[in-house]
């Protein structure tokens, strides 16, 4: 027995929602498989609970993409019975976890882009999201805080944390571009006052990320051309292979509870 | 509301009062020395607007993803149900914060070794400090006092703590983090 797949509708409303809350789901998810595995006790109980955070704000997030899509879903359906090309979360929140490095570099640059978009969120014109946006901002900054901490400490350490740190910005540095791409859902979502187009934090996010590289010995990559569609579907490979640890329950055993 | 299901106006702050009682006495689930209202996440009770006799009980989470938040909605459902149906509303926004933890309950977090959060303003809002980390701390310990102390890590037991330890007494101890 198997449970169908859902969709959901194509409101630019709903999709700007989806891409965020799918974004901290994602990303909850791949954090999340660091518990039992990271380097030492303490960051094992650190990433935990900022996947747990973010678990958090994602729940919030779907529910209320739920509610404005008006199909009757709730967060549950939305996060194990969509199929791949629904999910709308950028590439770089799916890839999967790397080492400590990546996963350091990759929490605090996104760390550092949800601070900048919940700084913006708290003044939506919708009042779910703005009250959501008021209590991840504050979790968001001590995320932040403490990735940038690791990122110093690895780039600022011995060569082989400096030379992981450098492979992992290598790696990562072409996905940060769907962060600021621009496009109609964006714009429908500023020209409604529910939140800000992605686009328009590049430049600061760019001088947060610049200042804790330099800090760490790294230097911003060039430009990259590269840009991945995550948010509209478009997904690398390894995406298909985390929904299917993150939906197998759900969708062998519709319902099921623990 | 009918008319005959609404009680005499003294029958109601009675009643509320009570409940409020009862309220007072529920612990936090992870840190059982403090209570719910202590720790300032009960924003409201009053009777039920639906028309169903019973109470409405207000709360506010602490951390977006706080797995308490279910217990907690549980345990002030049963504590409170001779008092009717009870209906619990979850209210994101204005966001808690450490704030609103009163000076009963920083105590009691004292005494019970956690040492408790500083002003939110303080702390918040502020660019990101890429100093080294002993140079941060000027938190005393709750055992011994001594302002010799070093942070362990950012995030402790749960999402609410970071974790600490004295090198004066050489106890660890937590810290709830302002928010």
């Amino acid at each position: 027995m198997s449970q169908a797949s859902i969709k959901v509708g194509s409101a630019p409303a709903v999709q700007y929602l989806l891409r965020l809350g799918d974004s901290c789901l994602v990303l909850a998810q791949r954090i999340s498989e660091w518990s039992g595995h990271a380097p030492i006790l303490e960051e094992d109980l650190a990433l935990s609970n900022m996947a747990l955070d973010l678990l958090g704000q994602a729940r919030g997030l779907l529910t209320h993409a739920a509610k404005l899509d008006g199909q009757g879903h709730d967060e549950d359906q939305l996060a194990f019975l969509r199929d791949e090309r629904q999910y709308l979360n950028p590439v770089l929140m799916e890839l999967p976890r790397g080492d400590f490095a990546f996963t350091v570099l990759r929490n605090f640059a996104v760390a550092t882009w949800l601070l900048l978009l919940w700084q913006q969120l708290e003044k939506s014109s919708d009042a779910e999201l703005a009250a959501i946006a008021g209590k991840a901002v504050k979790e968001a900054a001590y995320h932040q805080q403490h990735a940038a901490d690791w990122v110093v400490r690895l780039g600022d350490g011995t060569e082989e944390s400096a030379a992981r740190l450098r492979a992992a910005l290598a790696t990562l540095w072409p996905y940060f571009n769907e962060l600021f791409d621009a496009d109609a859902v964006d714009a429908a979502a500023q020209a409604q006052g529910l939140g800000p187009a992605w686009s328009s934090l590049k430049d600061d996010w760019l001088a947060h990320m610049g200042e804790v590289l330099r800090e760490a010995g790294l230097s911003l990559p060039r430009n990259s051309a590269y840009q991945s569609a995550g948010r509209r579907g478009v997904h690398s490979e390894h995406m298909g292979h985390m929904l299917a640890t993150l939906q197998y329950l759900q969708r062998a055993y519709p319902g099921g509870r623990w | 509301m009918s008319a005959a299901a609404q009680p005499p106006l003294s029958n109601a702050c009675g009643r509320l009062e009570a409940a409020w009682e009862v309220l007072r006495q529920i612990p936090d689930p992870e840190v059982p020395v403090i209570s719910l209202c202590e720790l300032g996440i009960v924003r409201d009770l009053r009777l039920r607007e639906d028309g169903i006799d019973g109470l409405e009980v207000v709360l506010t989470p602490t951390y977006s993803g706080c797995p308490a938040t279910e217990l907690i909605q549980d345990d002030v459902r049963k504590a409170l149900a001779p008092f009717g149906e009870i209906q619990v509303t979850l209210q994101r926004a204005p966001a808690w914060t450490t704030d609103w933890i009163s000076e009963e309950g920083r105590a009691k977090l004292k005494g019970y070794g956690i040492a408790p959060p500083g002003p939110v303003a303080a702390g918040q809002g502020q660019p990101i400090r890429l100093v080294h980390r002993a140079s941060l701390t000027k938190l005393a310990c709750p055992r011994c006092g001594s302002e010799q102390t070093e942070k362990l890590s950012a995030f402790g037991s749960t999402a609410c703590k970071a974790l600490y330890r004295c090198l004066s007494c050489r106890e660890p101890f937590e810290y709830f983090k302002p928010l």
